[in-house]
């Protein structure tokens, strides 16, 4: 347990490396920053100092091991557009979005549960195949179509819910500000989580429908059955359980999609997370802010991946003796 | 964990959902598609950045809805009978920033300096000044290198920052980003302004409110007492944000929205033409353009190329379809109310595709040529929409344009580069002189002029007209000199212009405020009925 | 068949056509009306996008074809300045909404029929290989796999394009703009079909069969083309039915984000991207008609993937 645990570790690290290069290499690749940090008739004599100062004369593998030490202390230097340091405004906006994505996570694993395990269950019914079908349609229109029609429908024809923004924000703490405790800010959450989740919904229903349909074949099952067990129980104990871990799976994996995913949604909704930050990074040509949310999406991942697979260890009996 | 509920920041939709139309008649939800960059006054030399910073900062003058400059902070403003390189600005007396410190002329010497830093995206608009001295606490003089009588309309966007306050704070410098640091001035600000900056959060959310002790208070209507401005990108979006009640004042809703803003009876659209100009730059001083099948030569270098495009375009097309009508079909590069303008020069080519193409055949491109066009696709009112408008005229002629449109943080590194062979590029006049036009895209390019003629156009009459006219005193003669000079510029098809951008405000219907032509709402005007 | 048989039991399963013929997919097809329209409204789609030269009334992508003043003309309705008449209406410049959709479709096809053959064989290469050698090679391809995963498709795409924007002269990026996202797409979606080949890989080959086969000195790739590779073309087909639906749809949410196929050659995502600006001001149609046909086609492919993977699993008739 412990050596895999320290296998993992240090594969994660070697993926976090890699991925500080390709962030670091966007800094070659995208303009000269100088050009972003002076004013347009700053003279050449106060860029080569602007440029020695800054240390982008240095070799580039001594600005590589420089960007990984900043980076490693949370420091991606100061944002072209914002003219803040990059870090901080990170970590103002990261909330809104893993406020967004956990609410989606939530409402998606379950409807989902709950839509998969009815569907397997009247697996011919009229109404299962109704879902089905309709769940299809939520994942072959575009995410940004979905949201717009969203607004479309419930903020302005309707007029019940925001059309943007987080609505009233309450501050837990110096790092955190959460919308669940005001009503505008939980009504502000609806039209997104949705937009945002309805994706993951139908993966999880279908997924949850799936493995049901095969646990219910399984020996484990007819034998639950011919004892003489309730129905409900062998579905919900029985059935459910055993389909719970390829979920389990499944969502954690999905929470860091969700995140990356957000980018279309917040932008849509103008939420203010990460993904606009992103976006608008893009757009302005900020290249601390793209790499700093390169590096930062792809440690959500390293790290959901880990705890899954640490999970996956702990809940699966058969994997610890296999390995062993 | 303890959860101690402290400084509840209010939202966007705090007082939002339309369906309580208890909205407090005082607070004004502000919306647009960007937000200031900064609130460092000198950092920026951009537009929204400035509109924001107007609220809470005051320049020395500045122009008001009908172009006219006003008294801010100075009351007074002439150059010296004795010497005509130095202006005198007498300062408002009784000015007190919004922190308490009294405005004095040491605050604008200050200001000034920093900003003609190096750092300062605002120098290229007073590098001109070469000293500038308190006379006494009131009296601010400047010398500028020559005379120059047109200084004043630089300075409309100017801000005069507490030179207590900055070294306080560590601010007197603009920022610098090898330091590290975040600069204090960004995200707080201390003005002589009608607000106050209470909160900010980039991209997300601006509050001010009314500032008790401005020195306008009695000058002014300042009925809102507290701004929350939002900036919203999606142009969707934020035509819902304003049809569902959430915001009261749209600043640029979609020109094909405005119809249905229009037809809302709880929103009035307001316009009024504004300060930009949109046209069409071609590379044609290069030997051979970068992105043409011709080899050797270059098109857009003959004049007859430049006529038959010009020819090509419809531009009462693309105003009635693409804009929407929301557009003023355009001749030349300057809006009318634009010292040097002339109905004349304005009047739009009539479109004539067979002349055009006769004009092709007789430059030798029958079989026409083709070219890259650059534009933005997020800086003007519908510019992909009227690049691709322009790329079907250019097709019937010949001309197969290769569209790239892209976000303007690219499209002018490129084009200040000088990369690009033909590109979108729109023009405002904030000095209301067709000297600013000459001096920024006609004149030959060199170290002090032509700063924004990517074209390679050089004509030796037209600068000698144009550089006569800083120092000409003599209004008549000037104006003369405008007109000669705009007459070659035309003669010639340096650009081709399409139009002059209309404004539209939305607002809630009870809102009163009138369109600013350069875009920048002053709330201190804005009244409620 | 019976459920007793499952994969495991039953040394050298047949290949998929043999499996088609024999169990049942044929029967079950047609026993699905709901299937049978999906497939033929595939069918549709693609042969109309195929023949889109052919059959459509107009050229949506030379723009010197055509005429501004036919902009925003609504559907079955003369347009008031020309008098043209367009079945689905015109969009924001002049282009019959009909003929675009036909060409439309047909880049959103190609794009998708690609990325998903790129990703395919990239992932089912990869995945035979990790699977198959295990050790220090497995460990590899799945840390890449890993890297990559940590990149959703859209971040990678945005990054591509980034790095294109540099390498590529500018007056080449719209004619390069499709394979780089055929690239973008095709790199996100690989790692699905490495791990499910992978997986199914390394449970196959501790099977008596290939174990038997080992023993006869049958060459390596012998072994993972001839008897592992047809385990795993159920899946694989699945994942490739499903992720033809997924390919078309990211290609409309990049152009959404500003770095699809340009303008003036849309795409059906390009087009609802453009129409969506008109969708409070009564133009409805713009988006409308692209986004109907973009539902169909992904939701057909979406339900195709679906009967078949129901279809092909042995277990669950």
């Amino acid at each position: 347990m412990l050596a895999m645990l320290i296998r993992r570790l240090i594969q994660s690290i070697v993926v976090m490396l890699v991925v500080a290069f390709i962030a670091f290499s966007l800094f070659q690749f995208v303009g000269d920053p100088i050009n972003n940090m002076v004013g347009q008739e700053a003279s050449a004599q106060e860029r080569a100092e602007l440029r020695e100062r800054l240390g982008l004369n240095d070799p580039i593998p001594i600005q590589f091991m420089r960007f990984v030490g900043n980076a490693a202390q949370g420091n991606f230097g100061i944002s072209y557009r914002m003219a803040r340091p990059v870090s901080a405004v990170i970590a103002e906006r990261l909330p809104a979005t893993l406020e967004l994505a956990m609410i989606s996570a939530f409402f998606a694993l379950s409807m989902g549960i709950g839509l998969g395990v009815y569907t397997a269950l009247k697996r011919s019914g009229v109404l299962s195949n109704f879902i089905m079908t309709v769940s299809l349609i939520g994942v072959s229109l575009p995410t940004f179509l979905i949201g717009i029609l969203l607004i479309y429908i419930f903020a302005v024809e309707l007029r019940w819910l925001p059309s943007f923004g987080r609505g009233q924000v309450v501050r837990i703490s110096d790092w955190w500000t959460t919308g669940l405790l005001t009503p505008s800010g939980r009504a502000s959450l609806i039209l997104p989580a949705i937009t945002l989740g309805l994706f993951q919904l139908t993966l999880i229903m279908r997924l949850v429908r799936a493995e049901m349909l095969e646990v219910l074949r399984t020996d484990y099952i007819k034998f639950a059955r011919a004892r003489g067990l309730a129905q409900r129980s062998i579905h919900f104990h029985h059935a459910l359980k055993n389909t719970l871990l390829p979920v389990i799976t499944i969502t954690g994996l999905q929470l860091g999609t969700i995140i990356a995913f957000a980018i279309i949604t917040e932008t849509v909704f103008q939420w203010p997370g990460v993904g606009l930050l992103f976006i608008n990074a893009i757009r302005f040509v900020d290249v601390p802010m793209m790499s700093a949310y390169l590096v930062l999406i792809a440690l959500v991942f390293v790290v959901i991946n880990l705890i899954v697979d640490v999970l996956y260890f702990v809940v699966d009996p058969r994997l610890r003796a296999t390995k062993h | 964990m303890t959860i101690t509920l402290r400084a509840v920041v209010s939202g966007v939709a705090a007082t939002a959902l339309a369906l309580s139309t208890a909205v407090s008649a005082e607070t004004l939800r502000w919306a647009n598609v960007g937000d200031s960059l900064t609130f460092d006054p000198h950092a920026q030399n951009h537009g929204q950045t400035h509109t924001i910073s107007h609220q809470v900062y005051d320049s020395l003058i500045y122009s008001d809805h009908t172009g006219a400059q006003t008294a801010g902070l100075a009351t007074d403003w002439y150059i010296l009978d004795d010497d005509p390189e130095v202006w005198e600005f007498q300062l408002r007396e009784g000015v007190t920033f919004h922190e308490g410190q009294s405005l004095t002329a040491d605050d604008v010497v200050f200001s000034f300096e920093r900003a003609l830093q190096p750092n300062s995206d605002m120098r290229p608009l007073i590098n001109t000044i070469v000293e500038i001295w308190a006379e006494d606490d009131y009296t601010v003089r400047m010398r500028t290198d020559g005379p120059n009588p047109l200084l004043a309309n630089n300075l409309t966007n100017l801000f005069i920052m507490s030179r207590e306050w900055a070294e306080a704070n560590n601010v007197t410098e603009v920022q610098d980003y090898s330091g590290g640091e975040e600069n204090y001035a960004v995200r707080n600000a201390n003005g002589t302004g009608p607000y106050r900056l209470v909160s900010r959060e980039a991209d997300v959310r601006t509050e001010m409110e009314l500032f008790e002790d401005f020195w306008g208070m009695d000058q002014y209507p300042l009925e809102v007492s507290r701004i929350v401005f939002t900036p919203i990108q999606s142009g969707s979006t934020r035509a819902a944000a304003i049809l569902s009640g959430e915001i009261d004042f749209l600043q640029d809703p979609p020109v094909q929205d405005v119809n249905r803003l229009q037809a809302a009876n709880d929103i009035v659209v307001r316009n009024a033409p504004q300060n930009r100009s949109i046209f069409f730059g071609m590379d044609q001083g290069r030997s051979e353009l970068r992105t043409s099948n011709i080899q050797g030569e270059n098109p857009f270098a003959d004049r007859r190329v430049r006529q038959a495009m010009d020819l090509a375009i419809d531009r009462n097309a693309i105003q009635r379809i693409v804009m929407r009508g929301q557009s003023a079909p355009a001749g030349m590069i300057a809006p009318s109310f634009v010292n040097g303008y002339e109905e004349e020069l304005d009047r739009v080519t009539g479109t004539n595709t067979a002349r055009a193409r006769e004009l092709m055949a007789e430059a030798g491109y029958e079989d026409g040529f083709s070219v890259t066009m650059t534009c933005t696709n997020d800086r003007y009112i519908e510019d992909e929409g009227i690049c691709q408008a322009v790329t079907g005229m250019l097709g019937q002629i010949g001309v197969q344009v290769n569209l790239n449109a892209r976000p303007n943080s690219i499209h002018f590194a490129e084009l200040q580069n000088g990369e690009l062979d033909f590109y979108l590029l729109g023009w405002g006049v904030p000095t209301l002189d067709s000297h600013y036009v000459f001096d920024f895209l006609l004149e030959t390019k060199t170290d002090n002029s032509g700063a924004w003629n990517f074209t390679g156009w050089s004509n030796e009459e037209f600068d000698a007209l144009s550089r006569q006219l800083p120092t000409e005193t003599d209004l008549e003669r000037r104006n003369e000199l405008i007109a000669q000079a705009w007459r070659i510029a035309q003669e010639e098809v340096v650009y081709l212009p399409i139009h002059h951008q209309v404004l539209n405000w939305a607002m809630r219907s009870d809102v009163v405020m009138d369109v600013h032509p350069e875009d920048q709402p002053m709330i201190k005007y804005l009244t409620f009925e | 068949m019976t459920t007793e048989q499952t994969a495991g039991d039953q040394p050298l399963r047949p290949s998929l056509w043999r499996r088609i013929l024999d169990s049942d997919l044929l029967y079950s097809f047609l026993r699905k009306p709901v299937v049978i329209v999906s497939f033929v409204l595939t069918v549709i789609i693609v042969l109309a996008a195929v023949l889109a030269p052919w059959i459509a009334p107009h050229t949506p992508f030379d723009p010197a074809s055509l005429n501004l003043m036919n902009g925003f003309t609504p559907p079955f309705s003369a347009n008031e300045f020309t008098g043209d008449t367009f079945i689905l209406g015109t969009d924001s410049q002049g282009r019959d909404v009909f003929s675009a959709i036909l060409y439309g479709a047909r880049i959103s096809l190609l794009v998708g029929f690609s990325a998903v053959a790129f990703a395919m064989i990239l992932g089912v290469g990869l995945g035979l290989l990790a699977g198959y050698k295990g050790g220090w090679v497995d460990s590899l391809i799945m840390r890449v796999a890993d890297v990559q995963l940590s990149f959703p498709a859209i971040l990678v795409a945005l990054m591509i394009f980034g790095v294109m924007r540099g390498v590529i002269p500018p007056q080449q990026q719209d004619q390069m703009a499709i394979y780089v996202l055929i690239l973008a797409i095709g790199l996100s979606d690989w790692v699905q079909y490495a791990r499910t080949v992978r997986s199914s890989t390394m449970a196959e080959k501790n099977k008596e069969y290939v174990q038997a086969a080992r023993l006869f000195s049958v060459p390596a790739h012998r072994i993972l083309l001839k008897h592992i590779l047809p385990n795993v073309t159920g899946p694989i087909l699945v994942i490739a039915t499903i992720g033809l639906a997924l390919a078309i749809i990211l290609e409309s949410t990049l152009s959404f984000l500003g770095v699809g196929v340009p303008a003036t050659q849309p795409s059906l995502g390009t087009l609802i991207r453009i129409g969506q600006d008109y969708l409070f001001s009564g133009e409805w149609w713009i988006t409308i008609f692209p986004g109907l046909t973009l539902l169909v086609l992904a939701l057909s492919v979406n339900l195709l993937g679906d009967w078949l993977r129901d279809a092909l699993n042995p277990k669950l008739r």
